[in-house]
C-alpha cells in the first residue's frame, strides 16, 4: 500500500497536471474539502481559549523535540512497567523485521489493522505480504483502498478519490455482494458485516499511536468508526508503532491535545472513541503490548533546527483542508503518504534532498499562509517551506559539482544581485529592458519569454517596465 | 532471544545518540553547556493559559451535555433513580432487547424484575466470550464521568462498566449516568484520571456519541464497528 515510500517517484510537478484533469477528483475534494474547513471554522470559533491551547500545544511540543532522548527512556521505563514491551527500530526494515518476527513466533498469518499513517509510512503491509502475512485493514476508507489495490490519498478521508459507484462494485466484486446498491448506509453495513467476523476471531491487532504519555506509559488511538477499539481490545496480542515523536510529558498534556485534535482534524467537538491504555490489564483486553519506536528519518529531521518544528504534527489534516494547491491536486500528486502542507515539508526532511521527487515538493505551495493559521500546534510551515527551498538550491549546487556552478540559473542570480545592488546598473538595466522587451510585448503584458526564461511567464504574464519609472518621473519634477 | 536483546540495544543506543548528535550534545565546550541549557527546558512550566475549570453550574452541565449527545443522535432520557427499573425495562421492550449484558458490579436495584422477560448475561465468575457478546442484544452500564463541553462519556473499567469488551461488543449501549458524574471541560475529566491513571493504570475509554464514518463522500453514517445505538438515562 505504500508503494510510495519504495522506487523512484516523480517530482510533484510533472504528475499535478494530469490530476488537475482529473474532474471527478477535483469535485470530490473541492466538496469535501470545503465541508471539513467550514465545520471546522464552526467548532473552533466555540473555544474561546483557542489560541492559549495552541500555544501550549506548541510549548509541549518543543520541550519534547529538545529532551526527546530524556522522554523516551522514561516512556520505556513506564511501558515496560505496566506490562508492555518496547522494541526501538532504526528505519522502516528495521520496525517491519520486528513485527514480523513477533508475529510469526505466534504462528500466525492474519492480523486486523486499524488506519495508521506511520505503518504506511514504513510499507509494513507489502512486507508482510512477502511472508504470507496479511494485514486487513480495518477503517472503512483504508478497506476500500486496499481492497481496490489503490493508494490512500488524504490523512483522514483515504477514499476521498472514490465515489460510492466506485466504491459499490468494488464490493459487488471482492464481498460477493451482486445486490449491493451505493447507499452509503448499505455500503457500510456490508463492511460491518465482513470485518466483524475477523475483529472477534482476530489474534493479533496492529496500530499506531496519536500520542504516547513518557510519564505513565499510556498509548492513545483516536477514530471515528469502532474499529481502533476493536483491534485494540479484543486481540490477545497488540503491537503499536510510535513515531519518536509522538510523545508527550505528562498526562496533563493529554487534555490539550485532546482539545487540538479532534477540532482541527474531524471538525468534531470530540471524535466517537478514544482509547487509552497502559500497557496491559489483567483480564482486559490484549494480555501482551508490543510498543515499537520508530525513527526512520526523525532524528534527521531534529538535526535541522530551523525545520524541526515539522516534528510537532499531531497529524490533524486541518492544513490539507485549506490548501489551494492540495485543493486541486489532491494526495496522490505528493508521492508520500504525507500529503499537502504538512507533506511538503516533512517528506523532504526524512527522505532527505537527495530524493528528487520529495526534494520538489517544498515548491508545491503558493506561501499563502493558510496552513499556519490553522494549524494547532503553530507550525510556520510557509517558514519551513522558504528553509527547504533553500537547502534544495544549496544540496544541488553542492551535489552538482562544475555543472552546478555554472548552472545559468545561478549565474542569472548572480548576475541580478550584482545589477541591482548599484543604483546606475540598475537604472541602465530598466532602459535596456524598455527597449528589449518590446519584441515580447503583447496587449500592454510580456506574455512569452523565450528559451530559460519562459519559466517566468508559462503559468502569469509578466508588467513590462513602464514608459516612465517613478526615479525619473521625480527627477523631471522641478 | 540473547541476539534479539543485542539487536535491540544498538538500535536504542543508536537512536538515542542520532538524537543527541541532532540536538548538539556531541561538541565540546560550548555545547556541554548547551546541554544543561536544554535539560533545564524540561523544567519549564508550560503556560497554561486555556481554561482548567468551567464556571458552569450542576444544572448548566447537565443541560449542555444533553444538547451535546442528542446532537450525537444518541437518545436520552431524564428520570429519578427510582424509576430506573422501569426506564430500562422500557428501553428494552422498545429495542426488543431480550438478553442484556450486566458488568460486574452493577447496582441491581438498576435491574427490572423477573416480569420484564429480560435474561442477564453476567461476566462473572466466568468471563462472556466474543460470541456470547456478539449474540447479546444490549449492554447496561454507569460511567466514570461524563463531559458537557462534548457530549463524552469516559468510562474507565471501573465497577459496574465492565472489562472493554462489554461495552463495545453488543449493538446497543445503555449508558447511566448520575447528574452530579457531569463535568464541564475536558481538562476537569483529564484532572479527575489522573490519580486512576497512575495508581491502577486502568484502560480508559471516551465516547461520544455511536460510531461514526464519513468515509464514503463524506456522507456521516451513524453506527460501523461499536455499539450501532446509545441511549444515555441521566438520574
Amino acid at each position: 500500500m505504500a508503494s510510495s515510500q519504495t522506487g523512484i517517484q516523480p517530482p510533484f510537478e510533472k504528475t499535478a497536471r494530469s490530476f488537475l484533469e482529473n474532474t471527478q477528483l477535483r469535485g470530490n475534494l473541492g466538496h469535501a474539502t470545503r465541508t471539513i474547513r467550514d465545520k471546522r471554522q464552526g467548532v473552533v470559533d466555540e473555544m474561546p481559549d483557542w489560541e492559549e491551547l495552541r500555544e501550549a500545544g506548541r510549548q509541549i511540543k518543543q520541550k519534547v523535540m529538545q529532551n526527546l532522548d530524556h522522554y523516551l527512556l522514561q516512556l520505556e521505563e513506564s511501558v515496560t512497567g505496566a506490562g508492555g514491551v518496547v522494541h526501538w527500530a532504526r528505519d522502516a526494515a528495521e520496525a517491519n523485521r520486528i513485527i514480523l518476527d513477533l508475529i510469526k513466533e505466534r504462528g500466525e498469518t492474519e492480523a486486523v489493522k486499524v488506519k495508521s499513517l506511520t505503518t504506511d509510512e514504513i510499507g509494513l503491509n507489502k512486507a508482510l505480504e512477502k511472508e504470507d502475512i496479511l494485514a486487513l485493514e480495518t477503517d472503512l476508507a483504508e478497506l476500500i483502498v486496499q481492497m481496490a489495490g489503490d493508494e490512500p490519498s488524504h490523512i483522514l478521508v483515504p477514499a476521498i478519490h472514490k465515489n460510492r459507484t466506485e466504491i459499490r462494485d468494488l464490493f459487488r466484486e471482492k464481498l460477493g455482494k451482486p445486490d449491493l446498491t451505493d447507499n452509503p448506509a448499505e455500503l457500510t453495513e456490508a463492511a460491518r458485516r465482513y470485518l466483524r467476523k475477523k475483529f472477534l476471531s482476530a489474534n493479533i491487532g496492529i496500530s499506531g499511536s496519536n500520542f504516547a504519555v513518557a510519564e505513565t506509559g499510556t498509548v492513545a488511538v483516536v477514530e471515528s468508526e469502532g474499529n481502533g477499539r476493536m483491534c485494540t481490545t479484543l486481540p490477545q496480542t497488540l503491537i503499536s508503532v510510535l513515531g519518536i515523536e509522538k510523545i508527550i510529558p505528562t498526562w496533563q498534556d493529554l487534555e490539550v491535545f485532546m482539545q487540538l485534535l479532534p477540532r482541527s482534524s474531524t471538525a468534531e467537538r470530540m471524535n466517537p472513541y478514544n482509547t487509552f491504555w497502559t500497557g496491559t490489564t489483567d483480564g482486559d483486553g490484549p494480555q501482551e503490548f508490543h510498543l515499537v519506536l520508530l525513527d526512520n528519518g526523525r532524528t534527521r529531521v531534529l538535526a535541522d533546527p530551523a525545520g524541526r518544528d515539522t516534528l510537532h504534527c499531531i497529524r490533524c489534516s486541518a492544513c490539507l483542508n485549506v490548501c489551494p494547491v492540495y485543493e486541486r491536486t489532491g494526495g496522490h500528486a505528493y508521492h508520500s503518504v504525507y500529503p499537502g502542507p504538512i507533506g511538503a515539508i516533512l517528506t523532504p526532511q526524512l527522505r532527505g534532498l537527495s530524493d528528487k521527487s520529495a526534494a520538489s515538493l517544498p515548491y508545491a505551495s503558493s506561501l499563502c499562509g493558510a496552513c499556519y493559521e490553522v494549524c494547532p500546534v503553530k507550525i510556520n510551515i510557509p517558514e519551513i517551506l522558504v528553509h527547504l527551498r533553500g537547502r534544495v538550491v544549496r544540496h544541488n549546487k553542492s551535489r552538482g559539482g562544475i555543472r552546478g556552478r555554472v548552472n545559468p540559473e545561478r549565474l542569472g542570480m548572480k548576475l541580478l544581485a550584482w545589477t541591482l545592488r548599484s543604483r546606475s546598473r540598475y537604472e541602465r538595466a530598466q532602459k535596456v529592458a524598455r527597449k528589449g522587451q518590446r519584441w515580447f510585448m503583447h496587449d500592454e503584458v510580456i506574455s512569452k519569454l523565450p528559451g530559460m526564461l519562459s519559466g517566468w511567464t508559462d503559468k502569469r504574464d509578466l508588467r513590462p517596465v513602464p514608459e516612465q519609472t517613478f526615479r525619473e518621473w521625480w527627477r523631471t519634477r522641478s | 532471544m540473547v541476539e534479539d536483546t543485542v539487536m535491540n540495544n544498538t538500535a536504542k543506543e543508536a537512536i538515542l545518540q542520532r538524537i543527541r548528535a541532532a540536538l548538539g550534545d556531541e561538541q565540546t565546550g560550548w555545547g556541554a553547556r548547551k546541554k544543561s541549557a536544554r535539560e533545564d527546558t524540561r523544567n519549564l512550566k508550560t503556560e497554561r493559559g486555556y481554561r482548567t475549570h468551567s464556571e458552569m453550574n450542576k444544572q448548566q452541565r447537565v443541560r449542555l451535555f444533553v444538547r451535546h449527545v442528542e446532537e450525537y443522535k444518541a437518545r436520552v432520557s431524564e428520570i429519578s433513580e427510582q424509576e430506573l427499573p422501569q426506564t430500562v425495562a422500557d428501553i428494552c421492550s422498545a429495542e426488543k432487547v431480550e438478553k442484556l449484558v450486566i458488568p460486574p458490579g452493577l447496582d441491581e436495584k438498576w435491574l427490572p424484575g423477573p416480569e420484564s422477560g429480560l435474561t442477564y448475561l453476567s461476566d462473572e465468575p466466568d468471563q462472556l466470550s466474543h460470541d456470547e457478546l456478539d449474540n447479546s442484544d444490549a449492554v447496561l452500564t454507569g460511567c466514570f464521568r461524563a463531559v458537557a463541553q462534548t457530549g463524552t462519556i469516559v468510562l474507565n473499567a471501573g465497577l459496574g462498566q465492565g472489562r472493554r469488551a462489554l461495552t463495545l461488543i453488543p449493538d446497543f449501549h445503555i449508558c447511566v449516568v448520575r447528574r452530579e458524574q457531569v463535568t464541564g471541560i475536558v481538562p476537569e475529566v483529564f484532572w479527575e484520571l489522573e490519580p486512576v491513571i497512575r495508581e491502577e493504570g486502568a484502560p480508559v475509554t471516551f465516547i461520544s456519541g455511536p460510531s461514526a464514518t464519513s468515509d464514503i463522500e463524506l456522507d456521516r453514517v451513524e453506527g460501523v464497528h461499536g455499539p450501532r445505538r446509545l441511549h444515555v438515562v441521566i438520574v
